[in-house]
């Protein structure tokens, strides 16, 4: 969680400064859930990510070093510089990739989590996505599914109350997220996702219950965003105060620091480690290889 | 050799790789018991079962993106869209999805998918269930797309699009399902990009798709009789495109004539033209001329559908101009 939150103050920075290309969204605030969930999965189980993605890509296995890279639009890049952060790849440790498209990688989750069935392999297919995006139809065409063909599928729904800069108050009718699937007759967990333990607890409950074959689940966990929707987002749609508060009361570092007790010493090293890893990052982003060009011409085709 | 209509020879092709593979399925809406909107299905939930042969909801999204998401994981969908219409409902998971995995992984992930689809007026049934929408489909990087017109082309492209690592977009045309052509004993796969030349001329060639292959062929022979010998090409595959067959065949004819159901604007046979026109522009004698659909939504009564959509007398016109003659 620390390494995810220095990554992303880093990417600020560093996007601040001129040198990351593109279009830029980070999770901070939102890190317990991403630890959380991806720390219940095993090997073998796949995930699709958000256009908030550094935080999952970097639970998931992926190394500083590669994402950096990606940001910087370099070959060693962990989508070899093709994507950029939303489009985070690495299907080596089971990322099928981040999706720009709200509610675009539900349906494929549905579709690894098939396979997995038709193959007999306990494996497992988590799907990450927003409040916003349950009111996009491929959400509900995917837990229709989902439940019907009974796939080991969890989908994550990370509710941290904003569409962009729409409140909640103006694009949902409802404030229990879970009622969303409750229409699919749908196993549903709802866990406080400031906190990394619950969220870790309650997520390999949810795979476990997918894995044995019962049955998909639907997994709320209610996060705050404790930034603007994309890196340099004056959030003039968001009280000043409220980001404040929040701040002070939600911030899941804070919590995971006084549930652990540790001593600001043992903190500082930890840190100083996180730290040092996304300062190594950076470096090697920076000595990273430029595409050609005419290496854009690559990879249309298989 | 045996016989097979189109609807047969789609069905042929998909049974005999389901026959030998285990990672070739189908799903879509109505195909187990029901055998497909079109018949094409019939009888392969009785040999394959419910797990292989799966009827879907109404949901086109979800069906598409579902195909992705096994295909990634290297099995390979065959997934029907009940009507090309409805591909509008799948475009998103189609086109940045589908079309783009591969690219944004930076060549991590293959998506071997194949999106069955068939559309096609002359029945009446209005602007939304016979639209002939593949020149959408060949704007996308990342997409091959076939337009089969006979039963042995249906048969053996099919076969290879479901063993194409790529997502492919097949279209059938629901007026040729009754047809019928001699094919191999043994399904024989046909590459993708290569064109068929259905019959050799001299003075003109009409490269032509779908049904218009069809409407082509009658009117060549009609040309035969008023003395101009027609060349006949059917692309099969509009991505990747056999440009170099058209190009030859316009080298030797000196005129074009390019055909299809779609409406003429944007249509397919505009690309068709461009390359002929930068390719063999030196060896053209005439203005390129183009047969397509009048530009409006399909009507509903039939003496209007008629109107709109082109058949064989409007190639035989359009071939005719291209060698100077009124034809009327």
């Amino acid at each position: 969680m620390l390494l995810i939150r220095r990554f992303e103050e880093k990417v600020e920075e560093r996007f601040r400064a001129g040198e990351l290309p593109g279009f830029l969204h980070v999770a901070i605030g939102q890190e317990a859930v991403a630890v959380g969930v991806c720390r219940a999965l095993e090997e073998g189980d796949v995930i699709a990510s958000t256009h908030r993605a550094h935080g999952h890509a970097l639970a998931k296995g992926t190394h500083p070093n590669e994402l950096m890279a990606e940001l910087y639009g370099k070959l060693e890049g962990c989508s070899h510089g093709y994507g950029g952060s939303m489009h985070l790849y690495d299907i080596e440790r089971g990322n099928l990739g981040a999706n720009a498209v709200v509610g675009g990688g539900l349906p494929a989750i549905v579709g690894a989590a098939l396979a997995f069935k038709f193959r007999d392999e306990p494996r497992v297919g988590v799907a990450f996505f927003g409040d916003g995006a349950t009111n996009i139809g491929t959400v509900h065409e995917s837990l229709n599914l989902a439940q019907l063909w009974n796939v080991p599928a969890v989908f994550v729904l990370e509710n941290n109350h904003w569409a962009e800069s729409t409140p909640a108050s103006q694009h949902l009718p409802i404030t229990d997220l879970s009622k969303r699937a409750v229409a699919y007759d749908m196993e549903t967990m709802v866990v406080d996702g400031q906190n990394v333990q619950e969220v870790y607890e309650t997520a390999a409950k949810a795979v476990e219950h997918a894995r044995s074959g019962r049955g998909p689940v639907f997994l709320v966990a209610n996060t705050y965003r404790l930034t603007g929707h994309y890196v340099g987002d004056p959030q003039v749609y968001r009280p000043k105060n409220e980001l404040n508060e929040l701040r002070e009361t939600q911030d899941p570092l804070d919590k995971l620091r006084a549930e652990l007790d540790i001593s600001d010493d043992e903190f500082e090293e930890l840190d100083r480690e996180a730290t040092e890893l996304v300062e190594g990052s950076v470096e090697f982003a920076k000595a990273g290889t430029d595409p050609k060009p005419e290496d854009a011409l690559k990879n249309v085709y298989a | 050799m045996p016989e097979l209509s189109y609807r047969e020879a789609v069905r042929d092709a998909l049974s005999t790789a389901m026959r030998q593979d285990e990672d070739v399925f189908i799903m879509g809406e109505d195909i187990a018991e029901m055998g497909g909107s079109m018949g094409v299905t019939q009888g392969m939930l009785d040999e394959f079962g419910p797990e292989r042969v799966r009827n879907t909801p109404i949901s086109e999204a979800a069906i598409v993106g579902t195909g992705i998401g096994a295909a990634m994981q290297g099995m390979r969908p065959v997934v029907e869209i009940m009507y090309e219409d409805f591909l509008t409902l799948a475009a998103e998971q189609v086109i940045n999805q589908a079309a783009k995995h591969r690219y944004m992984s930076g060549g991590q992930l293959k998506v071997p998918l194949t999106i069955r689809t068939q559309g096609g007026a002359g029945w009446s049934p209005g602007a939304q269930h016979a639209q002939q929408l593949e020149a959408w489909f060949v704007h996308i990087p990342g997409l091959k797309v076939v337009f089969a017109s006979t039963p042995s082309d249906v048969r053996g492209l099919l076969y290879t699009s479901i063993y194409e690592d790529n997502p492919v977009i097949f279209f059938e045309h629901r007026t040729l399902y009754g047809i019928k052509e001699e094919v191999p004993d043994e399904l024989e796969p046909i590459p993708l990009g290569e064109a068929r030349i259905h019959r050799e001329g001299e003075d003109v060639t009409v490269v032509a798709t779908g049904r218009l292959v069809h409407e082509s062929l009658s009117a060549a022979q009609q040309a035969e009789e008023q003395g101009v010998s027609v060349e006949v090409v059917d692309p099969r595959t509009l991505q990747p495109l056999d440009e170099a067959t058209i190009v030859n065949s316009v080298k030797k004819t000196n005129r074009a004539v390019v055909a299809h159901e779609a409406v003429t604007r944007m249509g397919f046979g505009a690309e068709v033209a461009a390359v002929v026109q930068y390719q063999a522009f030196d060896w053209l004698d005439a203005p390129i001329e183009r047969v397509g659909a009048k530009f409006t939504p399909l009507p509903f009564a039939p003496v209007m559908e008629e109107w709109v959509i082109p058949h064989a007398d409007d190639v035989l016109q359009a071939i005719l101009r291209t060698v100077g003659r009124d034809g009327n």
